[in-house]
């Protein structure tokens, strides 16, 4: 009747989870009761959870992300602090099965729901801006894919509570995940979340894909898009063409689990190296997709605060388009050790080497820009100053691993480990962050704290190598990585200074949730009331903060790249127009929700093995959107007299600004 | 760019002959492959190469004929996604294909 | 039908763009969706093509495949790719009869494919050359097992659309998801010939 799901399940014995447990549950409840304290359950129905704004959807994913951070920094915590210690006798607080869960669901986390919906969140909110639409092409496909992907991130940290937390690594490599290894349910929910936050995460692929590509306001032709939306283009193009090969990888791990099947299995003809080959086929286009949004971002921040064209435009989209198409050439390079020989080494070898000329191009670019530019020192310069530093680094500790020969020594050693944490945090989340600071002020009306952001930046980047650079000398030294206890005393120290470089790194973080805690207290001060707080050069800039539900009363037409600075230097960007429209809009929909909400059924039922359960969860959802299509009214107009009310606002709001201004 | 419009005939392309048409091409083209595989009558490498460029030519009567993919502008960027997407199949496929290949022989993996 | 049929109806004041083209940008998102599918495919192809000899000492493509009945799976999938058509042109001369009469056409004929597809699975099954019987079969029911859930969730869509048309008639938002359905249906097809001839006759020789 319910399958595995017994009450021997929920984890009493293990006194840490019991307090995580307790400490997330009070949590749960304090938020909560909250919300019911100050009446806002109808509120947060209405206005966010069956939403279909791409801003609202945006702001959403980057709160679960936020949150996903701190779940995957506390990881951080537990593996530096245990590695600090267990040297010799002492065997630390985290016997191998443990920390083997820890490393796991560090992996996990930060890579599928920190970052992703990190950067899928800025590019709901920023993309249809910078373009100048009113919303993505799909609005409630936008929804579903939001939902779908927050109920992946629920089902991963439920395995914490009821079950286990798989120990087989972020990419639970067979014949380890597989049955016979691996019996219990944590890889079962390692499966199913990803299955279903990938599902969410390629229809999204599919959504921007299509938005940048017809959606595009009159004039903007694709070589007047702003870089960021190039490398989102970019990214969807990674996304839809590399997240099915995951699915299938993972689909096929699932079919010799569930059904006896041999793909991965030690017997009956099974091959586990074809595991691995597939998974990286999805694993290397999937670090592209981290990356290009960051690259993105780096182009806006740059010449924003610079004051300057970005140098090298053209130059830039090609090295995105390059990157895009090598990054399905490489991908061996995660595998040299696994023994395909000296010719296909050497192939994917060079091909790695070559995706990093393209990248090397756009730092110089990004350089050239700063060249001769009167940069204003915000926190998303101090940001993209340490990515400029630190992302260098690690794309040369890169170029160094891509050589075979050398591969063969460090592969797999905290060599390895640094590199990638190198350009993951140099690159994904300081632009990630840099981004974050960056539109902030669109999202929600007001500047968060610049000294306690620039604190922030200051601390993550000092912190990085305090933790990551011990890390390439033990790699240096033997170390490999996953080891929870070690013998040799020499690692020691240096692990001791990395367990520093964490607390500092800890300190950032603490000083990012400060900043906003302050910001928000310190709204009123530092409103953004012209729309346009940093003098910007993108489209996004010319609505207000934040922008109306409709984003532009009028369509702008577009007549060159940065046309938003274009009209402010012609003194066009201030013109009211003559007449207002009624503009066509989505409704709401709970639809989303209730999908959600079924798949949640269908995935917890078949991790458990509650066959009735799962049919009824895929039934649900399948009749859901038969139901949905029967839905004629899923659109309104907004009266032309509305958008003249809610545009006279601002454009007032602005007047007086300007009257409070000495010209 | 902005604004897809696609103003045609209101038949789309799509008529009775274009699908009479290529429905007897794919006939041939599924005929002939299962006729030289159940009444043998070239070499085992001659017979596997007739069959696969006879399907890789169906597809393209199907692209073109139920499809309605051309070279027209319209058609343009649908070509060009399409285009690419089998670049990157062609990659996936004959990429693990090699690797595959090359790491079953050096690992002497049994019964491979 | 990917370049779709465009009507200049003229809402006097209303910025309606975006309203004129969502049917043809739906088509062509529906378009990308079936390149990620294609990838999908890819994925299970390359698999098995790196299985394709891992018999364990278990029977081979050449002991299990019948041509013939694959053949005539074949004509059944051909022949619902044309019925669908006529639906479509069905379609575009505004008839709602003739639409959903192909469309009941074409359903029968998804449905033998599917109920043959499934009685040779079965077949297999019951003499002891199930998809746990070695890395090679798990492979041959995967690849096309993974084809036959796509045409029966296609032929799920196909009923809905015979229901929603049957009430509402040829509304601009049925017409898409006919044009976009076609798709998928065309797309199928394609698969159904890679899988034919790298499972079955390639299997075989």
């Amino acid at each position: 009747m319910f399958g595995k799901l017994t009450l021997d399940a929920i984890p009493y014995h293990e006194p840490i989870l019991v307090v995580t447990f307790i400490l997330a549950a009070l949590g749960g409840l304090a938020v909560f009761g909250a919300i019911t304290y100050f009446g806002k359950w109808k509120y947060l129905w209405t206005e966010w959870l069956t939403t279909v704004d791409h801003k609202k959807i945006g702001v959403m994913y980057i709160v679960v992300a936020l949150i996903m951070l701190f779940r995957g920094f506390s990881d951080a915590v537990m593996m530096r602090t245990q590695l600090a210690i267990a040297q010799g006798s002492n065997a630390g607080f985290l016997p191998p099965h443990h920390y083997d869960q820890v490393f796991t669901a560090h992996g996990v986390i930060m890579i599928l729901f920190m970052a992703m919906p990190m950067m899928v969140g800025l590019m709901n909110i920023v993309v249809p801006l910078q373009i100048g639409a009113r919303d993505v092409a799909f609005p409630f496909l936008n929804a579903v894919s939001f939902w779908l992907f927050a109920v992946g991130a629920v089902l991963i940290n439920l395995s914490w509570f009821g079950g286990e937390f798989a120990q087989e690594g972020w990419l639970a490599y067979p014949p380890l995940s597989g049955l016979a290894y691996s019996p219990g349910v944590g890889v079962d929910y390692w499966i199913w979340s990803i299955q279903i936050a990938g599902i969410g995460t390629l229809l999204t692929g599919v959504n921007f894909f299509v938005t940048i590509m017809k959606m595009r306001a009159p004039g903007m032709t694709l070589m007047r898009m702003p870089v960021f939306v190039w490398t989102i283009l970019c990214t969807n193009i990674l996304i839809i063409a590399a997240f099915p090969v995951l699915t299938v990888t993972i689909a096929l791990l699932t079919l010799d689990r569930y059904l006896g099947m041999h793909f991965f299995t030690n017997e009956l003809g099974g091959n586990q190296m074809m595991y691995v080959n597939l998974i990286w086929v999805w694993g290397h286009p999937e670090v592209y997709i981290l990356i290009l949004p960051a690259f993105g971002i780096f182009s806006e921040v740059v010449s924003t605060f610079s004051k300057k064209r970005l140098f090298g435009y053209t130059s830039l989209v090609w090295a995105t388009a390059v990157i895009t198409i090598l990054s399905f050439v490489v991908w061996l390079h995660h595998f040299f050790t696994m023994g395909a020989g000296a010719d296909v080494n050497a192939f994917f070898g060079i091909a790695t080497m070559i995706i990093s000329i393209p990248t090397g191009l756009k730092i110089f670019n990004w350089l050239f820009t700063m060249f001769r530019g009167r940069i204003e020192f915000s926190p998303s310069i101090v940001w993209t100053i340490g990515f400029l530093i630190t992302f260098t680094i690690g794309g040369m500790t890169g170029v160094l691993l891509a050589v075979p020969g050398a591969d063969f020594v460090l592969h797999n050693s905290l060599f390895l480990i640094a590199h990638f944490h190198n350009v993951i945090i140099g690159g994904v989340v300081f632009g990630y962050l840099a981004g974050f600071a960056y539109w902030f002020p669109k999202s929600f009306g007001f500047k968060l704290n610049e000294k306690i952001g620039k604190s922030a930046a200051y601390c993550w980047i000092i912190g990085f190598f305090v933790a990551f650079v011990p890390l390439y000398i033990l790699g240096f030294m033997g170390m490999t990585r996953r080891l929870n206890h070690y013998d040799n005393p020499a690692w020691q120290p240096l692990l001791v200074v990395a367990f520093v470089g964490m607390l500092i790194i800890g300190l950032g973080i603490a000083f990012q949730f400060l900043q906003l805690l302050v910001s928000y207290k310190q709204r009123n001060q530092n409103l953004d009331v012209t729309g346009d707080p940093w003098n910007g050069r993108t489209l996004e800039w010319s609505t207000s903060s934040p922008p109306p539900f409709y984003n532009f009363a009028v369509i702008p037409t577009v007549k060159s790249l940065d046309d938003f600075w274009r009209s402010k230097e012609e003194g066009t960007a201030d013109v009211r127009p003559t007449k207002y429209a009624d503009i066509h809009m989505p409704k709401n929909t709970g639809v989303g929700v209730v999908v959600g909400a079924f798949s949640f059924v269908f995935g917890f039922a078949l991790i458990w093995q509650i066959w009735w359960l799962a049919a009824v969860g895929l039934v649900a959802m399948v009749v859901t959107i038969i139901i949905r299509s029967y839905d004629d009214s899923t659109d309104y107009y907004v009266p032309a007299a509305e958008v003249e009310r809610i545009e006279n606002l601002h454009i007032q709001a602005k007047a007086k600004q300007g009257q409070n201004h000495v010209q | 760019m902005g604004h897809g419009n696609n103003d045609h005939s209101s038949s789309g392309h799509s008529s009775y002959k274009g699908y009479a048409i290529g429905f007897i091409l794919s006939v041939i083209l599924t005929a002939i492959p299962f006729g030289i595989v159940m009444h043998p009558m070239f070499s085992a490498g001659t017979t596997i190469a007739i069959f696969l460029i006879f399907a890789i030519v169906q597809v393209i009567v199907h692209l073109h004929y139920f499809l309605h993919m051309d070279l027209s502008p319209e058609s343009r960027d649908t070509v060009v996604s399409f285009v690419f997407t089998a670049i990157i199949i062609v990659l996936v496929i004959g990429g693990s294909m090699w690797i595959m290949e090359n790491l079953n022989h050096n690992t002497m993996i049994m019964g491979n | 039908m990917l370049r779709m049929v465009h009507h200049d109806d003229h809402h006097g004041g209303h910025d309606d763009h975006a309203h004129h083209d969502a049917g043809p940008m739906k088509l062509y998102g529906f378009w990308i969706y079936i390149l990620s599918d294609l990838m999908l495919f890819a994925s299970i192809f390359a698999t098995f093509a790196v299985l394709r000899n891992s018999y364990a000492g278990g029977v081979t493509g050449k002991e299990i495949f019948e041509l013939p009945y694959v053949a005539t799976e074949t004509a059944a999938l051909l022949l619902s790719s044309i019925t669908y058509g006529f639906a479509i042109i069905g379609m575009y001369k505004g008839s709602k009869s003739q639409v959903i009469n192909w469309l009941l056409v074409t359903f029968v004929f998804g449905a033998i494919f599917i109920g043959m597809e499934v009685n040779e699975f079965h077949h297999l099954i019951v003499e002891g050359h199930g998809p746990d019987k070695s890395a090679f079969l798990s492979a041959f029911f995967t690849l096309v097992g993974t084809h036959g859930l796509h045409v029966t969730s296609g032929l799920i869509w196909m009923a809905t659309m015979i229901a929603l048309v049957a009430q509402k008639g040829l509304t601009p938002a049925n017409k898409t998801r006919l044009l976009c359905l076609s798709l998928f249906w065309h797309f199928l097809d394609i698969v159904w010939i890679c899988v034919f001839t790298v499972v079955y006759l390639l299997g075989v020789m």
